[in-house]
């Protein structure tokens, strides 16, 4: 391709179109094809291939808020699942000579690979700026020549189906349980000293509502054997598989439609200490009597504040949801959960313990991948829960998310929910 | 936690005069400092030397000492003023250095003050290499590795360890100064040598050469709570090797995997709570291998930096401010970002845009320095620049830059092979404008493997750049018609009007109209730390082509302020005091305001200094454009030195409706013609001058008006390759060689006037009445570059007649040029004549220091005389003359320049200035000799090589200390003069002439000051120059003309009869205000 072709000649277009009528026109990358989803964005500046390969995006197309994306290629350990799941990426810029030791493949070579569509050379802050005023909205992304009118497409981003009320997470889970026994990646020369992989091992069944691999690494390095199961493994199944405890991981889509699953995670959470992250922590919320409710536009980014309300120490977090527990349906059901975490921008909740029994769970993502590790320790609290319940002492979720030895004092804080 | 209130007063720490690595990002940061701690209710003291600040201004802390910066007046200060804790990490290396020697004389345990922000180990820590490596070591990371060297034997040992090429680092010095990299053998011990003497602590590392890896900079912030958060990733364009202040940057970090980042983050993260910095913020600096992503530690800085400045300019969100409210014990958590106003600090920015900075060099101030870039910073300003992507942001910075450039123009090289060989070298150097080579590089069809072999850059950049270049093929070949369809993608890709007319050979007027006749406008998008993720509330903007508008300007009575764009010697932090002050008066006088400017480091570019900021490239095209959305009443610029100046024939003409002096009258006093024409009318005296635009019309015009002439080009500032030249011979050389004088760009020839005096004055004239701001004496006599030169409030020796007339011939010239706002004149005067030099009718570099010295804000006053009121009405009738005096020095960068010659001349060098104020001229002297780093000797030995016309004169000068104390050494023709008025000598040897020489004696630190003026002709320069460079590098004070060494002995003589004392401006103010009660 020469200079002019490169950048001045017509390029292949790409439209997305909106819901509401809103179409921006850019230029084609990636897969040709149709991809029809909700539009959220993200705000990361790194990690677009852990962001592209998150099960948690299916049924969604992601709008990267910053503009240079590509500049690093795509890897073969940079994945968070076997392949992509979301249905469109939306960009500024992808630059096409990547620089970085570990490139193997371009961003758009990757994307035609999964066959995802993706579009660049839009106002990408205008979009997001549509998403952060209007709320989330279905849409439509067209690299397809022959599907570039408008009208058409944004017709069909109104008829389509949005994720409230629609279970994703069957799109997304295994079909077989496996072992997973990978460690986190190795990292460069020089790195700060890490922790030693514990000697002892603990049998953890995880279950795979669309979990990233950068958990099941974490649950590895911390001493765990790892067996991830199906979606809708039956409780019984899982017990007669002898674990120390239970994970239930992240996923896509509203935690309310997921079929299935609340029942068994009831049974298990009687039985086994619980740790959810994510979907994971919503579906436990849902378990314990909660209620869960959609969120304006989400949060997903990877700077933002999540405060332990025993410590008020804050981590800088993960953060990829569009749905939250409600805080004021837990204390309404009646089951002795405390708040442990809040979002600081918005107030919502983002982690829960249990006073009675061995469970806690939080909605950001401790693992990261993309994102900084300042919530890491919630994977060792875990090892410490299992541990300690397996030595037999009764000890709950809520004793060890106190590490300060507090009251929670969260009453305040969450009151307002300023997402909804 | 909420803030402390255990503590009532805190003492401030400002970073001193403006020089390379230490520039006005400190007053950024330290007006930012004291503004939040004063809002909290704390009493703020402040100590700073540099006048030219908004920092100490009177209004900024309650008690502001323009002080030097040393032990003796912190501890006067602390006695008077009794602070409970002093914050030392917001004025740079020296408020820390200040504070560590204030900890060693055991001021602060003698007065119980705590320091905060950083305790005494951890800046230590931080800045010990020996301490560092080892605090690195006990968390795993890794440092280059490295020996620590206090003298050069040992660091011969430590070389055995780390190979050649070795990087010598100097601890405890600021900008790198003193460091380098020896490449071979020879010039090590020499290196290490200057390395040694540029360090407080006589101790430098050696260490491991990682040239050529990446380098990254992250900023962080730290609260009482163990908060910490990542505020901005920086990645260096110029790979290891080059001082990041030298360094192209760019934020975020872009060739990081998210992997690779966050271990990185991790790290800076573990080494802010190893070092133990408390609260506020800090730098953390590495360096990568591109070939395996290996991570070492370079370096961290225990305080806000230049680095923060730019993070906080970069991503909205102000460090500086934080750091002040962590430091009185605030959370993260606790403080609210200003931008979003709903969520906390406790977060980490997100940008959805690409910064670059670059630096901005002037070496061609400095005969014989060496440019090539090392681990010295070297650099005298910066720009940044914001765009959607990289392309476009580099290509905006570039045009930022002032340096003639609007984009990437071919480089002139020799044909064929030599050429080649050429841009090789350019490429592979680093210098300044090396891009330029790297663009000229791909246009010739390098490789971006060719190129990254020579460079090191990493290969993304590159990429970038060829596509630009790329581009620009593409736009050379196009027809009317594609031109049409190409431009919007160009402009996308950052490309300037200027510069798409040299691609398309028309004027930048056509691609304008082409633009707007397409509708092709910019829109303009807003900072707000959060990538939009929040609504933001402050309108920082910059602009881009891109579908939606952010701007929202509203139908308010508005004034835009077109500020300096980046710092260079001549063009400083004056200027962007002026244009804050500007915006402060009409702020409160109802105005919206609106500031344009493309310099990180200015308070300036502060979201919060004005209404509205635009963070764009002064050029006509990037003003053009935001007047056009904005559409402001009007337009100030003559606050922002030459560069908004430049522009204001062609803004006029676009009818932009610009404030204060008329365009035709800053016209008709810079073109000389019609300023001759004006000065007859006048009846006012200027030295006899004509207008070259040939080498011949230049020699017959020195022929008339007699040699010595002073000879320079026309609209220049800061003297730029102005000359004093003898003869004929030096004329032509000048004409040909220096300037090349051509019709376009004709050469002004002046008869310098020998001996004279030269004198400035600031006046304010609002269209009737004109107001004497400050008359001031310079020191040194003409020929000396009044930027270079010292000067004081009110004149120290000349007569009232003649200050009575400065003052007539100042109303005079202010009237007849209809002058709205502030004007500048420069005298000469020689036994009773004066001499009219120049008149430029805009702030000058004085205003600040005039506006200290008198109490008075001049250029506030300027900015609401330019809006329309009278100086009546502003109560501002009078001249004010205050009852003491106000001496203000100048402050070289000599030390930067190995091999320059430190004498003085008509081309002004100095980076930036000190002010020192006392009752009498000889105290007031001193201090300002004090705080530019020159202490006198109250006793010791005094060199003296003067040249025949001094003798007299300095004779009777030092016949005063050898009274007092003082020994002489003086060279043959000085000691033989000196004999024979009495004044006993012992002879020293010149250079060349036997041992022990003058240099030698300096050396062996056998002289305490030195007195060392030189005759015109250059061999004699020469001859002496290693005399002036030994002075410098050993740190002794030393005087180059009669008239400054005269100031220095009553100086001397002053301090012998009491200390130096202290006192606050506002009481000096006030005292100022009873004198003329």
């Amino acid at each position: 391709m020469n200079a002019r072709q490169a950048l001045f000649a017509a390029k292949k277009p790409a439209l997305l179109a909106l819901a509401d009528g809103t179409v921006y026109r850019g230029t084609a990358l990636g897969a040709e094809a149709v991809g029809t989803g909700e539009v959220c964005f993200n705000t990361s500046i790194t990690g677009y291939q852990e962001i592209l390969s998150d099960p948690s995006y299916a049924g969604q197309m992601v709008a990267m808020t910053y503009t240079q994306i590509g500049n690093v290629g795509t890897n073969a350990q940079d994945s968070e699942s076997a392949r992509p799941f979301l249905s469109g990426f939306i960009v500024k810029e992808a630059f096409q000579v990547p620089s970085n030791f570990r490139s193997e493949e371009t961003l758009h070579d990757y994307l035609v690979r999964w066959e995802v569509p993706a579009i660049e050379g839009i106002d990408t802050r205008a979009l997001v700026r549509r998403i952060r005023d209007e709320g989330a909205q279905m849409a439509v992304l067209s690299t397809d020549p022959a599907q570039q009118d408008p009208e058409a497409l944004v017709e069909l981003a109104c008829k389509a189906q949005g994720l409230e009320g629609v279970d994703m997470v069957k799109r997304v889970t295994c079909e077989e349980p496996y072992e997973f026994s990978q460690g986190t990646w190795s990292g460069i020369a020089g790195q700060p000293t890490r922790a030693q992989v514990p000697e002892e091992k603990l049998k953890v069944v995880a279950y795979d509502f669309g979990v990233k691999r950068n958990i099941l690494r974490l649950l590895v390095e911390n001493g765990f054997e790892v067996t991830v199961v199906p979606a809708t493994t039956p409780a019984s199944d899982v017990l007669a598989r002898k674990p120390d405890a239970v994970f239930l991981s992240n996923g896509p889509g509203d935690p309310a439609a997921v079929e299935g699953v609340l029942e068994n995670v009831r049974t298990l959470a009687n039985e086994l200490p619980v740790f959810g992250i994510c979907l994971g922590h919503q579906i436990l919320g849902l378990a314990l009597g909660g209620t869960t409710h959609k969120l304006k536009f989400g949060h997903h980014g990877g700077n933002q504040p999540g405060q332990d309300q025993f410590t008020k120490k804050v981590s800088i977090c993960a953060e990829n949801h569009g749905f939250a527990v409600d805080a004021e349906s837990l204390r309404t059901a009646g089951e002795p959960v405390v708040i442990t975490h809040l979002n600081l921008n918005d107030g919502t909740v983002e982690g829960l313990a249990h006073e009675t029994k061995p469970i806690f769970s939080v909605q950001y993502h401790p693992e990261a991948s993309p994102g900084p590790h300042d919530a890491g320790f919630f994977f060792t609290r875990f090892r410490e829960m299992v541990l300690r319940h397996k030595q037999g002492e009764a000890v709950t979720g809520a004793q060890i998310a106190n590490t300060a030895g507090n009251v929670a004092d969260c009453s305040a804080d969450c009151s307002e929910n300023k997402g909804v | 936690m909420p803030k402390r209130n255990d503590i009532q007063s805190v003492l401030v720490f400002g970073s001193g005069p403006i020089i390379i690595g230490q520039a006005c990002e400190f007053d950024y940061s330290g007006t930012q400092a004291c503004r939040v701690l004063k809002e909290e209710g704390y009493r703020v003291i402040l100590l700073n030397s540099n006048p030219a600040t908004i920092m100490t201004d009177p209004e900024t802390a309650d008690a502001t000492y323009i002080e030097p910066m040393t032990v003796e007046a912190a501890s006067k200060i602390i006695d008077i003023e009794r602070p409970d804790v002093i914050l030392p990490t917001v004025g740079g290396q020296t408020a820390l250095n200040l504070a560590l020697a204030l900890v060693d004389a055991g001021v602060l345990e003698k007065y119980g003050v705590q320091l905060i922000g950083a305790q005494v180990e951890s800046i230590n820590k931080a800045e010990d290499r020996e301490l560092f490596a080892q605090a690195m070591g006990n968390i795993g990371l890794s440092v280059p590795r490295s020996g620590v060297a206090r003298n050069v034997a040992e660091a011969r040992e430590a070389l055995a360890n780390t190979h050649l090429p070795a990087i010598i680092r100097p601890s405890f010095t600021m900008g790198g100064t003193g460091g380098s990299i020896a490449y071979t053998d020879e010039e090590f011990d020499g290196l290490v040598q200057w390395a040694l003497d540029q360090s407080p602590a006589t101790e430098c590392l050696i260490e491991q050469s990682i040239l050529g890896w990446k380098e990254f900079e992250l900023e962080l912030m730290r609260d009482a709570a163990d908060n910490v958060v990542v505020i901005c990733s920086i990645e260096n364009v110029d790979p290891m090797g080059v001082h990041t202040g030298d360094s192209i940057t760019v934020a975020p970090a872009q060739t990081l995997t998210d992997k690779e980042y966050q271990v990185m983050r991790d790290a800076a993260v573990d080494i802010m709570r190893e070092i133990g910095v408390d609260t506020g913020g800090s730098n953390v600096q590495f360096g990568i291998n591109p070939e395996d992503g290996a991570l070492v530690v370079i370096e961290m800085n225990p305080r806000v930096s230049r680095s923060s400045a730019l993070a906080s300019k970069a991503t909205g969100f102000p460090i500086a401010k934080i750091a002040a409210k962590l430091a009185v014990g605030y959370t993260l958590d606790e403080i609210q970002n200003d931008i979003t106003k709903e969520t906390p600090a406790s977060f980490e920015p997100s940008i959805d845009y690409v910064v670059t900075k670059i630096p901005r060099f002037t070496f061609e101030k400095f005969a014989g320095a060496d440019d090539i870039l090392t681990t010295q910073m070297k650099s005298v300003g910066e720009a940044m620049s914001i765009g959607r992507t990289f392309k476009e942001s580099l290509q905006k910075a570039l045009r930022s830059m002032e340096t003639g450039t609007a984009g990437f123009e071919p480089l002139e090289l020799p044909e064929g092979e030599e050429g080649l060989a050429l841009l090789r070298k350019k490429v592979r150097d680093p210098r300044p404008a090396r891009l330029h080579a790297v663009a000229e590089a791909f246009r010739r069809g390098f490789s971006i493997k060719e190129v990254f072999d020579l460079c090191k850059i990493d290969p993304w950049f590159l990429g970038n750049i060829r596509e630009i270049i790329e581009a620009e093929a593409c736009l050379v070949e196009a027809s009317e018609n594609e031109r049409k369809e190409f431009l919007l993608r160009a402009k996308q890709m950052g490309f300037s009007d200027a510069r798409l007319a040299a691609l398309w050979n028309v004027n930048e007027a056509e691609v304008r109209d082409l633009r707007h006749k397409l509708d092709i406008r910019p829109v303009y998008k807003r900072v707000d730390t959060c990538a939009a993720e929040f609504e933001a509330f402050t309108p920082y903007m910059y602009s881009t082509y891109e579908q939606e508008c952010e701007a929202a300007p509203t139908d308010r009575k508005k004034v835009m302020i077109l500020g300096g764009g980046p710092n260079r010697i001549g063009q400083g932090i004056e200027f962007d005091y002026c244009c804050v002050h500007a915006s402060f008066a009409l702020a409160e006088a109802g105005y919206e305001t609106i500031m344009v400017n493309c310099n990180p480091e200015t308070v300036s570019t502060d979201y919060d200094t004005s209404d509205r900021l635009y963070f764009e490239p002064l050029t006509l095209e990037d003003v053009l454009e935001i007047a056009h959305i904005e559409k402001p009443d009007g337009v100030i610029v003559q606050f922002g030195g030459q560069t908004p100046l430049k522009l204001c024939l062609d803004l006029e003409r676009a009818g932009v409706p610009i404030w204060g002096t008329t365009p035709d009258a800053i016209d008709r006093a810079e073109d000389r013609e019609r300023f001759d024409d004006m000065l007859a009318k006048l009846e006012l005296t200027k030295p006899e001058s004509g207008l070259a635009r040939s080498v011949e019309e230049a020699v017959a015009i020195a022929a008339r008006i007699e040699y010595p002439i002073l000879v320079r080009p026309s609209y220049v500032l800061g003297g730029r390759a102005m000359e004093i030249v003898q003869n004929e011979e030096g004329l032509r050389y000048y004409m040909q060689v220096a300037v090349n004088v051509s019709p376009e760009h004709p050469v002004l020839v002046d008869r310098f006037l020998s001996d004279a005096t030269e004198v400035d004055v600031d006046a304010i004239c609002d269209g009737k009445r004109v107001v004497i701001a400050g008359i001031m004496q310079h020191i040194e006599e003409a020929g000396v570059h009044s930027g270079d030169s010292a000067c004081s409030l009110p004149p120290y020796d000349l007569p009232p007649s003649m200050i009575k007339e400065i003052g007539e011939a100042s109303r005079k010239l202010a009237l007849e040029l209809g002058v709205c706002g502030l004007m500048n004149v420069q005298y000469a005067v020689k036994g009773d004549e004066l001499y009219i030099i120049e008149v430029n009718p805009r702030a000058s570099r004085t205003v600040p220091f005039v506006s200290k010295a008198i109490g008075r804000p001049l250029a506030k006053l300027a900015s609401l005389v330019m809006s329309g009121k009278t100086l009546d009405e502003l109560d501002y009738t009078q001249e004010i003359v205050p009852p003491h005096f106000s001496v203000k020095e100048a402050v070289l960068p000599f030390v930067k320049f190995p091999g320059v010659d430190t004498l003085l001349s008509p081309e002004m060098r100095s980076t930036g200035e000190v002010m020192g104020i006392d009752s009498d001229f000889g105290r007031a002297y001193a201090k300002s000799q004090i705080q530019a780093g020159n202490t006198l000797p109250l006793s010791g030995r005094i060199l003296v090589s003067v040249k025949e016309e001094d003798h007299d004169r300095v004779a009777e000068a030092v016949k005063e200390l050898t009274d007092n104390g003082f020994d002489i050494i003086a060279t043959t023709g000085t000691a033989a003069t000196f004999k024979a008025l009495g004044i006993e000598s012992e002879l020293v040897a010149k250079v060349g002439q036997g041992h022990p020489n003058t240099v030698e004696r300096i050396n062996e630190g056998d002289v305490d000051l030195v007195i060392n003026t030189v005759g015109a002709d250059p061999r004699s320069v020469s001859d002496s120059s290693s005399i002036r460079r030994a002075a410098l590098t050993q740190g002794i004070p030393y005087f180059t003309t009669a008239a400054a060494a005269c100031a220095a002995v009553g100086g001397i003589r002053a301090l012998q009869s009491e200390s130096i004392g202290v006192r606050a401006l506002q009481e000096t103010h006030r005292r100022i205000g009873e004198d003329s009660n």
